[in-house]
């Protein structure tokens, strides 16, 4: 059984058809990939998961158990963190009170207080800039804390949209780095990127979406050596 | 006076130390210390000139209330973010809650005190009742849906006559009685006044525990960004209702206050302009501020009946007809307008903004600096 899994995910924005039937599978420990063009579905399969959009029908299942129609905040519960698309981190809280907000569902305690460590330790950056507030930050630390707060969540699988969106490259380099680092932790992902190149070097498997239907699924090595995504996405 | 100040730097950063941890005792010092101080101004020139020791006691009485509407409208539209421009409904409905049970109208005669919770509550269901259909809504669509609310409460109470007395509203209300001690009067103003400052200090000590729980941390980040606080757990949905219900109990139990002590409710005392004078005083104290708003209020209040007042009696002087027969009270509404415009243009912050205190959870305290 997958650790997360669509089976046939229609979403519509009122008479748009964006999700045509997407199914894809995260397994446990895994860096999934989903590449595709602008518009075509990444950022709303995400978002599909996470319950910020519906799904019309379908499934969506988590260890299982089915989790479509359960609200938003319910499947945070559950054990899927997203950091959603823009970064959107609280800009006026500081550093801290924003990764707090990651665990607004948990007990506060010992085992809090050991992942804001472990948060710090994999974003230094941020435990130096503990107490300013967020919207002051450079968007490559604005990144790192939208990641961070997700984690704070103690998710099953992180879902990351753009994460190295408007990055230099360096940074970018950077943030792929931790997201191995997170996963090699134990953390499954699901990585939503128009770097595809990058993608595809960090993740197991890719599923390549066009207009809202995954067109082709692949070993990542394997992907990146298909002349017809090399074409498409690549740039090669 | 640089090296007096410089002297009791430390003392005051040691007190406000003191009071950031010990907020309730802040509030309750603060609230005795004006509460004394009022009267005493009151009395200096050219302040004690205007008007009797005992006309000022019921206007900072009156003031209080205005000053509650906005602590209360505050907990919606600047914990929350959510703009409400029908709070005076809330108002309202504690209002008529009290003189229903509490006047000669039906006979009934339920005591004072219990009924000021009750108001509370019936604000608070209204607030629910309102908010559950209502706060899928964002920005100016719940303004427009509040503001219809607004509108709505005052035209039933108007035409359920059977219930509610009609244009005439309810009279004869139940003034407060402390058995065997007290009974509060139309003529002595000190026990309303006393009172008041004891249902502020209530209020502002609830405000301020719900702005430093959970509950608060919520509407901070529902506030910011909904979208980014549903995705880190939090129910926005039940987040706003309980902003919506906090703000319409504190106007349900004011709202009990201001029968009891105007002795008559009526549908003309819960006009559009009661909403909006709540909302100018909100914004011009400053948005999230409780302190803030409350002291806008107070300044709005005082400037409209005292000032404005005296505009009326300084003109009547000069003997021009024409200004004469300008009734300087209507202003208020010209005053609210200004208020609000030259606010947005200049100080969107109010004059107090509300200052982001980091604040941090008890548990995690051995992480901080």
């Amino acid at each position: 059984m997958a650790l997360l899994e669509l089976k046939d995910v229609h979403t519509y924005y009122g008479a748009v058809h964006a999700l045509r039937g997407v199914s894809l599978k995260v397994e446990e420990g895994e860096i999934v990939t989903l590449i595709g063009s602008n518009g075509a579905g990444k950022t709303t399969t995400l978002r599909t998961i996470s319950g910020l959009q519906r799904a019309r029908s379908g499934s969506i299942t988590l260890n299982g158990k089915s989790i479509e129609t359960a609200p938003a905040h319910e499947i945070v519960r559950l054990g899927i963190g997203h950091s959603p698309e823009g970064r959107r981190v609280f800009t006026r809280m500081s550093v801290r009170e924003n990764l707090e907000m990651g665990a607004f569902l948990r007990k506060p305690g010992p085992e809090v207080q050991a992942d804001f460590k472990k948060i710090f330790d994999l974003f230094p950056r941020l435990k130096e800039r503990e107490f300013q507030a967020a919207g002051t930050m450079s968007g490559g630390e604005q990144q790192m804390l939208a990641i961070g707060r997700a984690l704070m969540g103690q998710p099953k699988v992180l879902l990351l949209d753009e994460p190295s969106m408007g990055l230099a490259p360096i940074l970018v380099e950077q943030i792929f780095d931790i997201i191995k680092e997170i996963n090699t932790r134990g953390t499954a992902v699901l990585l939503v990127e128009q770097n595809a190149m990058m993608a595809l070097g960090i993740a197991n498997r890719g599923y390549i979406l066009q207009i809202g239907e995954v067109t082709l699924e692949d070993d990542c090595k394997k992907l990146a050596s298909n002349p017809k995504v090399k074409e498409a996405y690549l740039g090669v | 006076m640089s090296t007096l100040t410089a002297r009791f730097a430390p003392l005051r950063a040691r007190s406000n130390a003191y009071f950031a941890q010990h907020r309730s005792l802040g509030v309750l010092v603060a609230v005795i210390t004006i509460g004394v101080a009022l009267p005493l101004i009151s009395r200096i020139p050219p302040f004690g000139d205007l008007q009797s020791m005992n006309a000022w006691v019921n206007a900072f009485t009156i003031a209080g209330i205005y000053a509650l509407l906005a602590v209360g409208l505050n907990v919606v539209i600047g914990f929350a973010g959510l703009l409400d421009l029908g709070y005076a409904a809330f108002f309202a409905l504690g209002g008529y809650t009290y003189a229903i049970v509490a006047s000669p109208f039906f006979d009934i005669h339920l005591p004072f005190w219990p009924m000021l919770i009750v108001g509370a509550l019936i604000g608070a269901m209204f607030g629910i009742f309102l908010g559950a259909p209502t706060l899928r809504l964002r920005g100016d669509y719940l303004a427009i849906v509040t503001l219809g609310f607004g509108e709505i409460v005052p035209i039933v109470l108007l035409n359920a006559d059977p219930f509610t007395g009609g244009t005439n509203g309810l009279g004869g209300v139940d003034k407060p009685v402390i058995p065997g001690i007290l009974e509060f009067t139309l003529i002595n103003p000190w026990p309303f006044y006393v009172l008041m400052m004891v249902m502020i200090a209530l209020v502002m000590t609830v405000v301020f525990r719900l702005q430093d729980s959970r509950i608060g941390r919520a509407w901070d980040a529902v506030r910011e960004d909904e979208l980014a606080a549903e995705s880190s757990g939090v129910n926005t949905v039940i987040s706003k209702l309980q902003a919506f219900a906090v703000g319409a109990a504190i106007a349900g139990f004011v709202g009990v206050f201001n029968a009891a002590k105007l002795t008559i409710v009526a549908p003309d005392q819960f006009k559009f302009v009661v909403s909006i004078s709540a909302v100018a005083a909100v914004v011009l104290g400053g948005m999230g501020n409780p302190v803030g708003v409350a002291v806008g209020a107070f300044v709005i209040y005082l400037v409209q009946s005292i000032f404005l007042k005296q505009l009326n009696t300084l003109v009547d002087n000069f003997n021009i007809p024409v200004l004469q027969e300008i009734d300087f009270l209507e202003f208020q509404y010209v005053l609210y307008g200004i208020v609000l415009v030259l606010m947005m243009l200049k100080r969107p912050q109010g004059i107090f903004p509300a200052k982001r205190r980091i604040r941090i959870f008890k548990d995690t305290v051995g992480g901080a600096k």
